[in-house]
């Protein structure tokens, strides 16, 4: 008898295309490490992000619930359960992760929006059987289905030494959509969950204390009033700061681009010195399961993780655009003050 | 002949008007408890930009509730939620109030009463690129909004750009879907659905 691997629909979500595609890139690699089966939703598309529930209600669902029918279709299962068992959409942003699971919640529970969603989706020869699919956040389906014990397992290179603060983000805990969310048949805490501490812990990584772990990165914030979201990135990065992380892990393209892409904006904007690298928790268990950090989108992030990485003695690139750089010769060699040097050694020296 | 007379048909119970409140709890998906509030001020104490709000969510819902309809749609509370559902979670009344937020968005901007601030034309902007490609295409996004919003004010965008196209992370074309066509026939339809909506005054579809 073989033992059929349970699939799981992937929705890698726009972000996860370009702009997050160490994500993307760490996911699949760790996915096939864990032996989960993601066959990424055929023809997907935008999930509306915030933005399309502010314009138009039934266009907003219509369009989530395009990729609800899609999965549907594509991920039924075909072992006769009768709709016992659910097909399962794997969403590693937490944005996706929300509006794909607000929609299905309430098209469930508001039958006139339903008739309403359908008679839109039938313009597109498409159906959605509201409560059909089963939406999931990428690290429910890593701590619960494949396990703790199954992750500890694959670690062969402890990341000993690294200072870690866990960053969730909002949309992970939260909301509870009717009724409360469990990950290993424990209660998710909505404020501060421990999911991601426990992963990252196995990995042998120096989980810090991180008590702003829940709070908002400032979402869209940073388009629309710049001075709110520098002040909302600024709290996690100093947060993070005061408990002397080495690097933060996320588990969302959205948090990612505000603490990563804005951390020089925000230094300037206060004049604090912030240089924290924000990493994918993907792209730190890829390198505890001794995957190539090349492999895992390292570089890819605007504030290198290549020196902290260096502490661990593990060699990242530096980010795509400073390795192209070129070198310039150091105007002095790189000890400020002259220090006495012995004749033997003076020789090795450049100068 | 007197009888014909005496038989008088009672009128047609006209539908009284929903009040403010009515309509913003009808406008928000599944069931808002809004008339649940019990004004404590947990959500605006939770608000990480309630201190740049015109009025927090408990005032802003004292509002509702006393029918000032031109005063709450016109503040900047709703545009400045940042969906982090702090509030819902702490809420001892279980209010939805990140959604009724949403239907506040979509009401003012209905009303006409949100054409000074940058988040509606933000919301567009998106929406516009979804609707033509079926993906959020940043690069397009980031330049015609900015350019249109104050640009001078954004000399840092420009070193940020660079810096994510030097990582290879700002796509220069949009990834159009293969299946763009019937996405658009869906959203065309959900257009019409809602414009229906809009004239027999069915206000829990808008």
């Amino acid at each position: 008898m073989t033992t059929s691997r349970t699939q799981y629909g992937y929705y890698p979500g726009c972000s996860l295309e370009r702009s997050a595609s160490a994500y993307d890139v760490s996911t699949r690699a760790i996915a096939a490490a864990l032996g989960l089966d993601l066959a990424e939703l055929d023809d997907w598309n935008c999930c509306g992000a915030t933005e399309y529930l502010a314009i138009n209600k039934l266009a907003a669902y219509a369009l989530i619930a395009r990729n609800l029918a899609l999965a549907e279709k594509q991920f039924a299962p075909g072992d006769g359960s009768g709709g016992a068992h659910k097909a399962q959409l794997v969403a590693p942003c937490s944005a996706c992760f929300l509006n794909l699971r607000k929609a299905d919640h309430h098209l469930q529970e508001d039958k006139t929006l339903a008739v309403k969603t359908n008679e839109a989706l039938a313009a597109g020869g498409l159906h959605y059987d509201a409560g059909a699919v089963k939406i999931r956040h990428l690290l429910d389906v890593i701590v619960s289905d494949v396990g703790y014990a199954r992750v500890k397992e694959l670690v062969v290179k402890p990341l000993t030494g690294l200072r870690v603060a866990p960053y969730y983000g909002c949309l992970f805990s939260r909301p509870h959509l009717g009724g409360e969310r469990r990950t290993q048949g424990v209660r998710t805490n909505p404020e501060y969950p421990m999911e991601l501490d426990r992963l990252l812990k196995l990995l042998g990584a120096e989980v810090v204390y991180f008590p702003l772990k829940t709070h908002c990165c400032g979402g869209h914030m940073t388009q629309i009033s710049a001075d709110v979201a520098y002040e909302l990135i600024r709290r996690l990065l100093q947060n993070a700061a005061d408990f002397q992380a080495d690097i933060l892990a996320t588990l969302c393209p959205m948090c990612q681009l505000n603490l990563d892409a804005y951390q020089q904006q925000v230094s300037r904007h206060f004049g604090v010195k912030f240089n924290l690298p924000i990493v994918y928790f993907t792209q730190l268990m890829g390198l505890a399961f001794g995957i190539e950090a090349k492999a895992l989108g390292f570089g890819k992030e605007i504030v290198s993780a290549a020196p902290a990485l260096a502490r661990i003695g593990i060699q990242a690139p530096l980010p795509e655009g400073e390795a192209e750089k070129p070198k310039r010769k150091p105007r002095r060699p790189k000890e400020a003050l002259p220090l006495p040097v012995m004749p033997a050694e003076s020789e090795e020296m450049e100068l | 002949m007197l009888a014909e007379t005496e038989t008088v048909v009672p009128p047609r119970a006209a539908k009284p008007p929903l009040s403010f409140l009515q309509q913003v709890m009808a406008a928000t998906p599944g069931d808002s408890r809004l008339e649940m509030c019990i004004q404590c001020g947990t959500c605006g104490g939770s608000c990480p930009s309630g201190p740049d709000m015109d009025y927090t969510p408990r005032h802003l819902f004292a509002l509702i509730r006393a029918d000032m309809r031109d005063q709450a749609l016109s503040s900047n509370t709703f545009w400045y939620c940042v969906s982090c559902y702090y509030c819902v979670v702490r809420c001892p009344q279980q209010v939805y109030i990140t959604d009724i937020m949403a239907a506040l968005k979509r009401m003012a901007i209905r009303e006409g009463h949100s054409l000074h601030g940058d988040a509606p034309d933000f919301s567009q902007t998106f929406i516009g690129n979804v609707e033509r490609y079926g993906r959020s295409f940043e690069l397009g996004l980031a330049t015609r909004y900015h350019l249109t919003h104050s640009p001078l004010r954004k000399v840092g965008i420009g070193t940020l750009a660079l810096g994510m196209m030097a990582r290879d992370r700002l796509a220069f074309t949009p990834t159009r879907i293969q299946g763009i066509e019937s996405l658009q026939a869906i959203l065309h339809k959900a257009h019409e659905l809602t414009a229906e909506a809009e004239r027999t005054g069915e206000v829990e579809l808008l």
